[in-house]
């Protein structure tokens, strides 16, 4: 019963993105995604010329070889015979040659488009606005950019490859078949309504099939992610065996979707080729009459059964085909599903101005369940610290959400250098600031490259502000700026990273500095030093300091006390132990040792 | 990891076919069945040629359309068409299904690898490059086991079939055609070698890629606040170019092969029809003969043809598996002896005894350390960042084995127990919180097997997450998405303590368990705290000195060595390390 539970919810979680896409959307989605094509339209114009020149080259062997048989052998001419078996050695090179170059600028159309729309999906997935993010889920944009983009890849190469060549022989040969003997070809056309059928009937239950294969593919994925970041307490609680039993079910999942949708498309081929093959016997019963009743002859049966197999060939590989854009199809829907999302949170023209530098202003949000904010208001001048105090859940990150535009408030204003956030081009608005998150992120890259961040500091820049970080000595310790971290930076400790974030975030001398309870698991010591530091070297960036340790935030100029989303209390630190019970208790709770000695110590003494 | 894989044995594709091989072995009853469908099926196919000769044979005007011959040979061509595609459908299904059996196995293989190995090994890989193991590699291996193999056997069969069926018809016109058959084999073979190394260089240049993006992915909060969005973009453009231009390179040479060997084939059509008009002329040949020979040229190039396409497949396969199969052959964690024992009950006296320790060779972290806990004891261990104190945590559960001297428990040293015994002796709070998707009572619900609705909601009373919980719309049956953004560090905190709270384990390991509690709410969970820390022997990891006021034994660690250990107000007295860092949180 849990075990069903737990299996059931990444597929809900995904579910809403991809549930909403009606068939029509779906379609659009994957046009979007096809319509990078157009961009090489001369290209792949040119590499059809050269395919269908070299196939028709291929198609026309036959027919000199009928014509060698029927109307050339019989005279006795053997010139004729060597001329003619030259043509067709000239066919054949032609045919060399324009495959070879039509794969070529197949292959590069392929290269070409999947560069570009990868690219784009990634530049869209940074783009996302974090309530979009919050619906499509980080584990499924991963699975979109990986596998996704690979689909299509694979699609777009065989498309030009296959999807050319197979129409061509098989309209060619066709086509050819009725100039050999109209009668005979429409004996063999007969089966072409059947074999149109089975394509469509399957390629349309083969979209769906893929669609949903994916979906559980994002499942996997984020099973994946999830016990890679917590391999620890996996361990540590024993879970190994637990954890792989419920892979075992994401694991059944894929496997079972994989298996339909295969299973699914895999009886084009043997129907394809049945009904076909039943066609040729009955054009060869039919051409027995035919040839007795003069209206045929025997070499044109054999340049028929030449080009049946051809065309054989020809609808095993439409066949082929349709599997791989079925699955590129899905592919394609899925990653233009996140091509067309709107930009959010674009420059808005706003009339409201505040003379305060970082002000808010009656703001209320919401992530959609409970108010997370509820009517703060609060402003700073330029160069004043900003310390906010209270319990977990009280809404303080969601604060920096807001003064970064990461959400919109749902109402009332947020203010930075005097202008409404939403008037802001986002790069203008976030080049003001230095933000270290609660989770941060650390690449695989050297020191230096961790604190510089993509923006081309200079050295001196980062070295001054790993010292003001108080972050020197362990680099020194580490091997210097250019030694390397490892993914998550796994190789540095808690507290180091926190002061290699800190680092990254004082390196380009910003206008405020957001410390979002950055200093966790830094000790006192540390702490106290590094504040130290920001008083002495910083005193014109505005500072805004989140967390939990009063001491952390009495040195601002400004406390802001938060409790379940409400400001309770705002002002300096003496002010606030004069007027604010709600910040009185913090105090007390965190320096009780010195007010009431020994009433926190009952828990340890066990 | 991924230097390992640059250096590429020689022979290895020898022993990547062998395990994959390995994988069949399992099923060999279904790969039998699956054998005999595919020769079945193809023999009713290759039958069709002759079948269709000896019809158009009959049709010669020399002696008059033999009508009761066609009607019958075109039934049977019918019949044997119709058995033949039902067999291969069948196949086809039986093929679909063995391969996702297998890579089921290898995926299931995979990731419980992935839970084996070294916490200090995984530490070192991107998700993203496991991710991509895990589902692009094994997808390829599928693709080619499902397809490609088939078709490779159905191609041998075909061939070996043909090439009887045109001994049989005229082996004259065979001894024409056989001209071109070196020039194909000797084309196929020489341009899948040169294929070989850039369907790995394929492999390798797309896992970067998808590492990178990977990551990103998970750095977006930071990218956007820093807009370095197009820098980022810029960077993983630059893989991304290496990456379509790896496959590119794969491709040309791949797409090379079917033009050239369509030549080959041709050709063959040339010097048949050629040579084939030439025997007519001197009667040494029957046109049913030429058309039957010509079908089975064909059906003969046909494979040789998409031999070539197939190798491509099956090397970016083969490169896919080695991938697959490194991360497999990468040491698990050290098995356990064999006569190691399973650790029932503990007392909780734990002791390190000399203990080194170094992460990488020749940096050593920890030198000569030795301390005691007794039972139901509580040490806390303080000193500035990096001293240190969690890699003590690290050993004492064997994430990592120390280079010198030992740790007890019990007066046994712990490498002498099961690691998963060991483990399950303890249960921690860290600092890096982990919540799991799935639902609030199943995240909680995770510290002990079969835990009950009851003990789920006492536990989150005890550690004070109850109301918010029961605040919520779905309350326990809360989803939490994505490592859980939709709460806040503390809340995660407050879970993880509650789970802690169910386990019946005897040591208690608390990483910086309150530093994202802040220090109202950790008020509140002081007496669950409290409950939490009776009976067990107590590591505690704090820098938040108040909750280690009272501990049996504080050890201060500073890089690497005790420097000072004693109890609280002992510490105060001898005016040290202890008594500055303690004086710096009221400055």
């Amino acid at each position: 019963m849990k075990r069903k539970k737990e299996t059931k919810t990444p597929e809900k979680a995904a579910m809403p993105q991809d549930m909403k896409l009606s068939k029509k959307a779906g379609r659009r989605n994957m046009k979007r995604v096809l319509a990078y094509l157009l961009a090489y339209k001369a290209r792949i114009a040119g590499g059809l010329l050269l395919k269908i020149v070299g196939t028709v080259a291929e198609l026309v062997l036959p027919v000199i070889m009928a014509y060698m048989i029927d109307e050339v052998a019989p005279t006795g001419n053997t010139l004729a015979l060597w001329l003619w078996g030259a043509g067709m050695l000239i066919c054949a090179v032609a045919a060399l040659v324009g495959n070879v170059a039509a794969n070529r600028m197949a292959s590069k159309v392929a290269r070409d488009t999947t560069e570009r729309l990868r690219t784009d999906l990634f530049s869209k997935s940074l783009s996302l606005s974090a309530r979009q993010i919050d619906e499509v889920t980080l584990p499924s944009l991963v699975s979109r950019l990986s596998s996704d983009t690979y689909n299509v890849h694979n699609m777009i190469g065989m498309m030009q490859r296959l999807g050319v060549r197979a129409p061509i022989l098989l309209v060619g040969g066709v086509a050819m078949t009725f100039v050999i003997d109209p009668v005979l070809a429409l004996v063999l056309l007969v089966s072409v309504p059947f074999l149109t059928l089975i394509v469509i009937l399957v390629s349309k239950k083969g979209i769906g099939l893929y669609t949903r294969l994916q979906r559980s593919v994002d499942g996997m994925v984020r099973k994946v992610r999830d016990d890679y970041t917590g391999i620890r307490v996996i361990k540590a609680l024993s879970k190994t065996e637990y954890e792989g039993e419920s892979f075992k079910e994401i694991n059944e999942r894929v496997v079972h979707d994989e298996t339909k949708a295969g299973v699914t498309m895999g009886i084009t081929n043997p129907l394809m080729t049945g009904v076909l093959n039943l066609g040729m016997a009955a054009v060869i019963f039919v051409g027995a009459y035919r040839v007795a009743g003069g209206a045929a002859k025997v070499g044109e049966i054999i340049a028929f059964t030449s080009f049946f197999t051809i065309i054989l060939n020809a609808v095993i590989s439409v066949s082929r085909i349709f599997v791989n854009f079925s699955k590129g199809g899905a592919s394609a829907a899925r990653i233009g599903a996140i091509l067309q999302m709107p930009e959010e949170l674009l420059p808005e023209k706003t009339e409201k101005e505040s003379d305060a530098y970082i002000r808010f202003d009656d703001v209320s949000f919401s992530y959609g369940g409970a108010a997370a904010l509820e009517h703060i208001s609060f402003s700073l001048k330029k160069g004043e610290s900003l310390g906010v105090i209270g319990a977990t859940g009280s809404g303080k990150s969601t604060l920096v959400s807001l003064l970064l535009r990461f959400y919109d408030a749902d109402s009332g204003g947020v203010f930075v250098d005097g202008r409404d956030v939403r008037s802001y081009d986002k790069e203008e608005l976030r080049r003001k600031f230095g933000v270290v998150f609660q989770t941060d992120f650390l690449m695989a890259a050297s020191v230096r490259e961790n604190i510089d961040f993509e923006r081309g500091l200079d050295y001196a820049a980062i070295t001054t502000a790993a010292g003001y970080a108080r972050a020197s000595g362990f680099i020194e310790e580490h091997g210097g700026y250019d030694s390397l971290l490892t993914a998550r930076g796994a190789n540095f400790s808690g507290g180091q990273k926190q002061r290699l974030l800190i680092a990254r975030a004082l390196a380009a001398s910003p206008e405020i500095l957001v410390l979002d309870d950055s200093s966790s698991a830094l000790d006192y010591k540390t702490d106290a030093g590094l504040r130290k530091t920001l008083i002495e070297n910083l005193s014109g960036t505005t500072v805004i300091m989140i967390a939990q340790r009063i001491s952390s935030v009495r040195f601002a100029d400004k406390i802001l006390v938060l409790d379940q989303g409400r400001a309770v209390g705002f002002g300096s630190d003496a002010e606030l132990t004069e007027n604010c019970p709600a910040y009185r208790e913090i105090y007390a709770s965190q320096h009780e040792e010195e007010l009431s000695a020994g009433k926190g110590a009952a828990y340890a003494e066990e | 990891m991924r230097k390992n894989e640059s250096t590429i044995i020689k022979g290895s594709k020898k022993a990547v076919i062998a395990r994959l091989a390995g994988y069949f072995w399992r099923y060999r009853i279904r790969v039998f069945t699956a054998f005999l469908l595919m020769v079945g099926s193809n023999l009713f196919a290759l039958l069709g040629p002759y079948l269709s000769g000896k019809a158009i044979d009959a049709i010669d005007l020399k002696t008059g359309v033999d009508f009761g011959a066609v009607a019958e040979l075109c039934l049977w061509m019918a019949v044997f068409y119709v058995v033949s595609a039902a067999l291969s459908y069948l196949l086809s299904v039986l093929m679909i299904r063995l391969s996702q059996k297998i890579v089921r196995r290898m995926r299931q293989d995979v990731f419980e690898k992935i839970l084996a190995l070294p916490v200090g090994d995984l530490d070192r890989v991107q998700a993203g490059d496991l991710i991509n193991r895990i589902s692009y590699d094994i997808d390829t291996v599928n693709a080619s086991l499902s397809n490609d193999i088939l078709q490779a056997a159905t191609g041998v069969i075909t061939v070996v079939g043909a090439f009887i069926g045109m001994i049989l018809t005229s082996p004259a016109l065979l001894g024409v055609f056989a001209v071109t058959i070196p020039i194909s084999v000797f084309i196929t073979i020489k341009r899948s070698r040169s294929v070989r190394p850039l369907f790995r260089k394929r492999s390798a240049k797309l896992a970067e890629l998808n590492g990178f993006s990977e990551e990103m992915l998970t750095g977006i909060k930071t990218i956007k606040a820093y807009g370095r969005e197009e820098e980022i973009v810029g960077k993983f453009n630059e893989k991304n170019t290496a990456a379509v231009d790896a496959y590119y390179a794969a491709d040309y040479y791949a797409s090379l092969i079917g033009p050239s060997v369509n030549f080959v084939n041709n050709l063959g059509t040339v010097l048949i029809s050629t040579a084939g008009s030439f025997f007519y002329l001197f009667g040494l040949i029957s046109i049913g003969d030429i058309s039957a020979f010509l079908l089975y040229a064909r059906k003969f190039s046909g494979p040789v043809n998409e031999y070539a396409n197939i190798m491509g497949e099956i090397q970016s396969a083969l490169a896919a598996a080695e991938r697959v199969f490194r991360l497999l052959d990468r040491p698990a964690e050290g098995a356990d002896p064999a006569d190691a024992a399973e650790l029932r009950e503990t007392e909780g006296m734990v002791a390190f005894k000399n203990v080194r320790f170094g992460y990488e060779e020749g940096e050593e972290i920890i030198h000569d350390l030795s301390f005691q806990a007794m039972p139901g004891q509580t040490v806390a261990i303080v000193g500035p960042t990096g001293a240190g104190k969690t890699t003590l945590v690290n050993l004492m559960m064997r994430f990592y084995d120390p280079q010198g001297g030992r740790i007890e428990l019990d007066g046994k040293d712990i490498r002498s127990y099961t690691r998963k015994s060991l483990r399950a002796a303890f249960t921690m709070v860290l600092q890096d919180t982990w919540l799991f998707e799935g639902t609030i009572f199943e995240n909680i619900a995770y510290g002990k097997e079969g835990a009950t609705a009851e003990e789920v909601k006492r536990a989150a009373e005890d550690a004070h997450i109850a109301s918010f919980i029961e605040s919520l719309p779905d309350k326990y049956d809360t989803v939490l998405t994505d490592g859980g953004v939709n709460l806040s560090k503390g809340q995660k905190q407050l879970m993880t303590i509650a789970r802690a709270m169910l386990s019946p384990a005897k040591l208690l390991i608390l990483d910086e368990a309150t530093s994202n509690v802040d220090t109202r709410t950790e008020l509140l969970i002081r007496d669950a705290m409290a409950k939490l820390m009776r009976g067990r022997t107590c590591f505690v990891i704090a820098h938040r000195l108040t909750t280690i006021r009272s501990a049996d034994l504080i050890l201060v660690v500073k890089g690497g060595d005790i420097v000072e250990r004693g109890r609280h107000e002992e510490l105060l007295e001898r005016r040290g390390f202890y008594s500055e860092i303690y004086e710096a949180q009221f400055e």
